[in-house]
């Protein structure tokens, strides 16, 4: 009898050790995710005040006007919905070994044929099977776009790092061109697309102004999470990433998966700005250049490809970019701040996790 | 030999321990080296006889423990504390960088001004390798040199720099028998110099032959050894059948047997070969006109210096290198055109000798490594989606029959001992049901007592049918296994001929491109 | 006088192509060496521009481009330290620091620009070309190359310095050892993160060199961004020669050409959609990877952290 009660109790108390095990970790990395947050804003704080602007005031508004007002928190889940997708796309090109820094082509590509689509199948077409088109319309040109650097790596070995950047630079021109010789409006005096009818845009949700793209942009994440961890493709991608030859020699069709991660990833892009145009937007102007790529890269890696840390890496970051532009206009000081915030806070997040994973091989 | 040299020990090594995530590397190792003296290290597969080697040459930092070099405390921080105090390794995986030449590797990390001193290194190379007899272009990029020559850079690298302690780790494992005699007198000679020196193999005949005093490590502790006197006074046998026992505990079977068995006259012929060719850069085409048939069951062993084709006709026969021409046909159809997928799904298999490179994905679980051929495929992955606890399943029951030492089957292979990794990939296609296989060096890095046991795995697949391809460098093996034998020289295949007692000498001819027989 | 083939067009394209080639081969030598080193250094962009402030106010301090110059180098090494630290010595992840620079130092300079300078928009002092005898005196294209300032030549010294250093010396050696084997340099002596610290500092200062001569003797003084994206060419330049520093001088210049080719065919009065006009230069590389750059090489441990005991 005593024996059983001594085994319930040791039983319990490893268990209770068990639990605050658990706890002190979640402690720990809550510690670790917070100190990147307050050294960025320590630094910036003392640049706020070295430019003669009150740094508490400055915060309160990024977080007034980025997460608790509503309607900045509409814009923050508005904002969210493309970085989403293009993170999705990342979440395959990245673990495949694969650079692709060209998702700001592949966006203004796909973005400026859908612009150019929409209001020319609006009339014809309703709701749901608009939005369809329009969606595989993006995804498809952007994919197809992709396959310039797609067949020059996997034919001709060329590096993906150039091809992808300099596919960037091409496509901000030729989308420029695109709209300023074929896609203009003519009833406008800066040259741009027809506008998409508000009307014709995507439904909102929750008698807000947030669009279902947001949705859509959950599900990519989440999906790609899934199909990287769990099925044979998404494997196979990993197994080219880490070792490529290793991959040969198993006999994988590296053409094939080349062009499949090329595609996919891009093809998400060209499906961000499909939702961006069809849901806010409506319209690509000739000098139009989003830049959104380049801040999604960084959070991508930081967040080791998991989707929740995406997720959540990318809301953090759109309140900041949202409540910051609020913030800049109040305090007049140019909107360069939130750039420089950002870049603090990628330095910081990266010092965190070299603490995090420090403290997690010492324990 | 100077006596007061024999008093101070060139190195000891005091209480070193080691952990790793779920194993002990090294527990509380005591091993003094004194000038003068080759010690020998022996113990199996995943001892921690490189972990030790390498907490002396710098590359690991021991948990605890201290280590004296001529009775003074010191500590080793990295390996270039150990070069500057004299101590020069060969390391068991090739650590030499595969873009730059031969020459630059050697120069490598020695300080020596601004401008480098290409034309006194090559001087030096010239002298070292003719005291080696190895004939190494000073002027080729490692990259393009198959593992055997890379090893031997390595030596003269080592040589060049351990002035006081020479380690070797595995050094003979890729070289030929006149390679290994040879590397044998040097390092005798720079012994009776006062030079101390760590030998690992897992040749026993070796490590007693060349070992002044022997160490036995097993599962991270020191579990014996043999002293000078009794290496001197004691008969061969007694000692070899000791030292078995040490290294594997009491259940030491670990002997080569012949397992060759008859192909019979009957079997239909499987597997052929036409005229394969590969145009190389170099002066020699890399295959000239490969020719040979095989039939069912039969294994044809394939002996030659490191270097010399036998990779490439590997890879030609598993699809990953392009022939110029030729062809290779399975059951009267030509598979030249096929994938190496294709190839792998008509039952041709190829076991590579890169371990590293293109055997495993080092971060990667062994589970996960273990299925690497067969990702997808049932019962593993079930509508595409994994089965984790059928692939563990699997995993750990390989990693039981080839007694794999690791913590458990999640952790990445690359953790694993070179030994060890080599039982993952032999484990992984064993467990296949193949038709035509093509080993390349299977045995290297594995220890005496797995080395029987693979070979014996060989010979059983044989006689249930599957043809077999076997390239080594270790005559014995192929004389164990083989039914018949050819010899690569320069691309050239030469005639195969019925392995018989005493074929070796004759082998060994045509191994360095003598015709006469 | 108008046309492809006139003087003015020529002459403008050639001098053009110089003064948008030169920082382009300074902050691609830098980049080349640091992926050499195994550390692909994304920050090119935001060290540039940090070179490119701290150049511009040097030179308004000093009243000297020499002084400006040096002080965009050491900024842009000051820059680099960040690099160092995380990505050499902590191990992060080299694209998101990279990133990070680049974006952190866009807002800085900006911000500092804007609150400082933005009502004056000052110039730095007008720089003095040297004209090499003889070469300069060559019809046509002899002024577009051999009149600029003498920070132009040095350019291409630096370049033949730095190959020398790569092909001839230990510190080479190491250099490429770190970016193809780590491992290897370690085991024979060398250390790692030595030569990756080295490796991140020179480029540092060498884009940091770029930028300010973009502001010091392209551009006459300093406005947000001006970099514009060079950084991100340095890069693919570098990758493009592959090791092979001493093209990065036809490649920056002939690089630079093709950026200058708009403001030269409007001088000599051409018509054309500017938009492909300025899409030239980047089509140009592709094809040129194309004909030249198949199974370009790349070092084995670009962007991999090194840990020694990690197997
Ligand atoms: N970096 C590491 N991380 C985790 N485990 C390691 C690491 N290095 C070694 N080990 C473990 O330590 C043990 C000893 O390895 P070691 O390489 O020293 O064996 P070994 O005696 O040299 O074997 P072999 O004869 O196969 O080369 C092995 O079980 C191995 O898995
Ligand atoms: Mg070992």
């Amino acid at each position: 009898m005593s024996a059983l009660h001594d085994e319930t109790t040791v039983v319990a108390a490893e268990r209770v050790s068990a639990i605050e095990g658990r706890l002190t970790r979640i402690g720990r990395s809550m510690a670790t995710a917070m100190i990147p947050v307050i050294g960025a804003f320590v630094i910036g704080g003392l640049l706020l005040a070295v430019l003669g602007r009150n740094p508490f005031s400055f915060y309160g508004n990024v977080i007034h006007h980025g997460l608790i007002g509503s309607l900045g928190r509409q814009e923050t889940l508005i904002r969210m919905a493309p970085l989403l997708l293009i993170a999705a796309g990342l979440m395959i090109a990245f673990p495949a070994g694969i650079w692709n820094l060209g998702t700001d082509g592949q966006y203004v590509m796909g973005g400026v044929i859908v612009a150019d689509l929409g209001p020319e199948l609006a009339p014809h077409f309703s709701g749901f099977v608009l939005f369809t088109t329009l969606f595989v319309v993006g995804f498809a040109v952007a994919a197809i776009w992709s396959l310039i650097p797609a067949i020059l790596k996997a034919w001709y070995g060329i590096n993906e790092i150039i091809s992808t950047l300099m596919l960037t630079f091409i496509g901000l021109r030729f989308s420029a061109f695109l709209v300023k010789e074929y896609f203009y409006d003519r009833e406008t005096t800066v040259p741009q697309t027809r506008v998409l009818a508000v009307a014709d845009r995507l439904p909102r949700m929750f008698s807000s102004r947030v669009h279902i793209g947001l949705v859509v942009g959950f599900v990519a994440v989440i999906a790609v999470h899934f199909m990287m961890r769990n099925t044979a493709f998404g494997l196979r991608l990993r197994i080219v990433g880490m070792n490529p030859k290793a991959a040969i020699h198993a006999g994988m069709n590296m053409k094939a998966l080349t062009l499949a991660i090329f595609t996919l990833s891009a093809g998400f892009a060209g499906l961000a700005a499909a939702v961006n145009i069809a849901g806010v937007d409506g319209v690509v102007r000739a000098e139009w250049n989003p830049a959104v790529g380049l801040l999604v890269v960084p959070l991508v890696f930081l967040a080791r490809f998991h989707a929740a840390s995406v997720i959540a890496f990318i809301a953090a970051f759109a309140v900041f970019q949202v409540g910051g532009e609020s913030a800049s206009r109040k305090a007049d000081i140019p909107n360069f701040m939130v750039l420089f915030m950002v870049g603090l806070l990628l330095v910081f997040m990266a010092l965190g996790e070299y603490m995090q994973l420090r403290s997690s091989r010492k324990h | 030999m100077v006596l007061a040299n024999e008093l101070t020990p060139s190195v000891e090594l005091i209480g070193i321990t080691k952990t790793y995530p779920g194993v002990v590397a090294n527990s509380d190792i005591h091993l003094t080296l004194r000038p003068g003296e080759v010690h020998s290290l022996l113990g199996e597969n995943g001892a921690g006889k490189s972990t030790l080697i390498g907490i002396l040459s710098g590359m690991v930092q021991p948990d605890a423990g201290e280590i004296r070099i001529k009775g003074e405390t010191v500590r080793i921080n990295s390996p270039r504390d150990a070069l500057e105090r004299g101590i020069g390794t060969v390391y068991q995986h090739s650590l030499l960088v595969p873009t730059l030449t031969v020459l630059d590797n050697l120069l490598l990390g020695v300080d020596q001004g601004w401008k480098l001193g290409r034309d006194a290194a090559k001087a030096r190379l010239q002298e070292v390798s003719t005291l080696l007899d190895v004939e190494i272009d000073p002027s080729s990029v490692v990259g393009d040199l198959a593992l055997g020559q890379r090893q031997q850079v390595e030596i003269v690298r080592a040589l060049w720099r351990g002035e006081g302690v020479l380690i070797l780790d595995e050094p003979t494992s890729m070289l030929t028998p006149q390679g290994a005699e040879k590397l044998v007198q040097v390092v005798r000679r720079l012994v009776s110099n006062g030079l101390a020196v760590v030998f690992i193999t897992h040749k026993l005949n070796e490590a007693l032959d060349l070992g002044d005093r022997v160490t036995v490590l097993r599962r991270g502790k020191i579990v014996g050894e043999v002293t000078p006197a009794e290496l001197q006074n004691r008969s061969r046998a007694q000692i070899t059948d000791e030292v078995l026992k040490m290294i594997f505990g009491e259940k030491s079977d670990a002997s080569y047997a012949a397992f060759a068995s008859q192909v019979s006259e009957t079997a239909d012929e499987t597997f052929r070969v036409d005229h394969l060719s590969v145009e190389g850069s170099g002066p020699h085409p890399v295959l000239d006109n490969v020719s040979f048939t095989l039939k069912r069951g039969e294994i044809l062993g394939i002996a030659g210096i490191d270097g010399n084709g036998q990779k490439e006709l590997a890879e030609v026969l598993a699809g990953q290198r392009h022939a110029d021409s030729g062809e290779i046909i399975l059951d009267d159809q030509s598979i030249q055109n096929l994938s190496i997928a294709a190839r792998q799904a008509k039952g041709i298999r190829y076991v590579t000798d890169d371990r590293h490179g293109e055997g495993t994905v080092g971060p990667l679980s062994i589970a996960l490594n273990i299925v690497l051929k067969r990702v997808g495929e049932v019962p593993f992955w079930r509508w595409s989606l994994v089965r984790h606890s059928s692939i563990r399943e699997f995993a750990r029951k390989l990693i039981h029959d080839h007694d794999v030492r690791a913590p458990h089957e999640e952790v990445a292979i690359s953790t694993l001992s070179g030994g060890n990794m080599q039982k993952v990939i032999l484990a992984r296609e064993l467990a296949l049901e193949p038709r035509v296989v093509v080993y390349n060096k299977p045995t290297y890095g594995l220890d005496a007592r797995t080395t029987s046991l693979v070979l014996a795995s060989i010979a059983d697949q044989a006689k249930a049918g599957v043809t077999t391809v076997f390239i080594s460098t270790e005559l014995s093996e192929i004389v164990s296994i083989c039914h018949r034998v050819a010899v690569m020289y320069r691309g050239k295949l030469s005639e195969p001929i019925m392995v018989r007692s005493g074929i070796e000498l004759k082998l060994g001819a045509l191994m360095t491109g003598s015709t006469t027989l | 006088m108008n046309g492809l083939f006139s003087e003015v067009f020529i002459s403008s394209l050639v001098s053009g192509g110089v003064i948008a080639g030169i920082p382009l081969i300074y902050a691609g030598l830098g980049e080349a060496i640091s992926e050499r080193a195994g550390v692909l250094n994304v920050g090119l962009e935001g060290m540039m521009l940090g070179g490119a402030y701290g150049g511009f106010v040097g030179a308004l301090h000093f009243h000297s481009t020499w002084f400006g110059l040096l002080s965009g180098g050491l900024t842009g090494m000051i820059i680099s330290l960040f690099m160092v630290v995380l990505c050499v010595r902590l191990n992060s992840n080299q694209i998101v620091v990279g990133i990070a620079i680049t974006l952190g130092a866009e807002g800085v300079t900006a911000l500092l620009h804007g609150a400082i300078y933005a009502d004056t928009y000052p110039r730095v002092p007008v720089v003095h070309p040297y004209a090499i005898p003889f070469l300069s005196n060559i019809p046509i294209i002899g002024p577009g190359f051999f009149n600029h300032h003498i920070s132009a030549y040095l350019a291409v010294v630096v370049v033949f310095f730095v190959s020398w250093v790569l092909k001839s010396t230990g510190i080479g050696l190491s250099i490429k050892a770190a970016g193809d084997q780590p491992h290897a340099l370690e085991a024979a002596g060398g250390g790692v993160h030595r030569i990756r610290t080295i490796s991140v500092l020179s480029t540092g200062l060498l884009a940091g060199l770029g930028g300010s001569f973009i502001v010091l003797v392209g551009a006459g003084l300093f406005v947000p961004f001006i970099t514009n994206g060079k950084g991100f060419l340095a890069i693919v330049l570098a990758m493009l020669v592959r090791g092979r520093v001493r093209w990065l001088i036809v490649a920056g210049v002939l690089f630079g050409m093709s950026l200058s080719l708009t403001t030269a065919l409007q001088l000599a009065g051409i018509d054309v959609p500017i938009d492909l006009v300025l899409m030239l230069p980047f089509v140009l590389i592709i094809v040129v990877l194309f004909a030249f750059g198949r199974r370009s090489y790349l070092p084995a441990a670009l962007a991999l952290p090194y840990d020694r005991e990690q197997r």
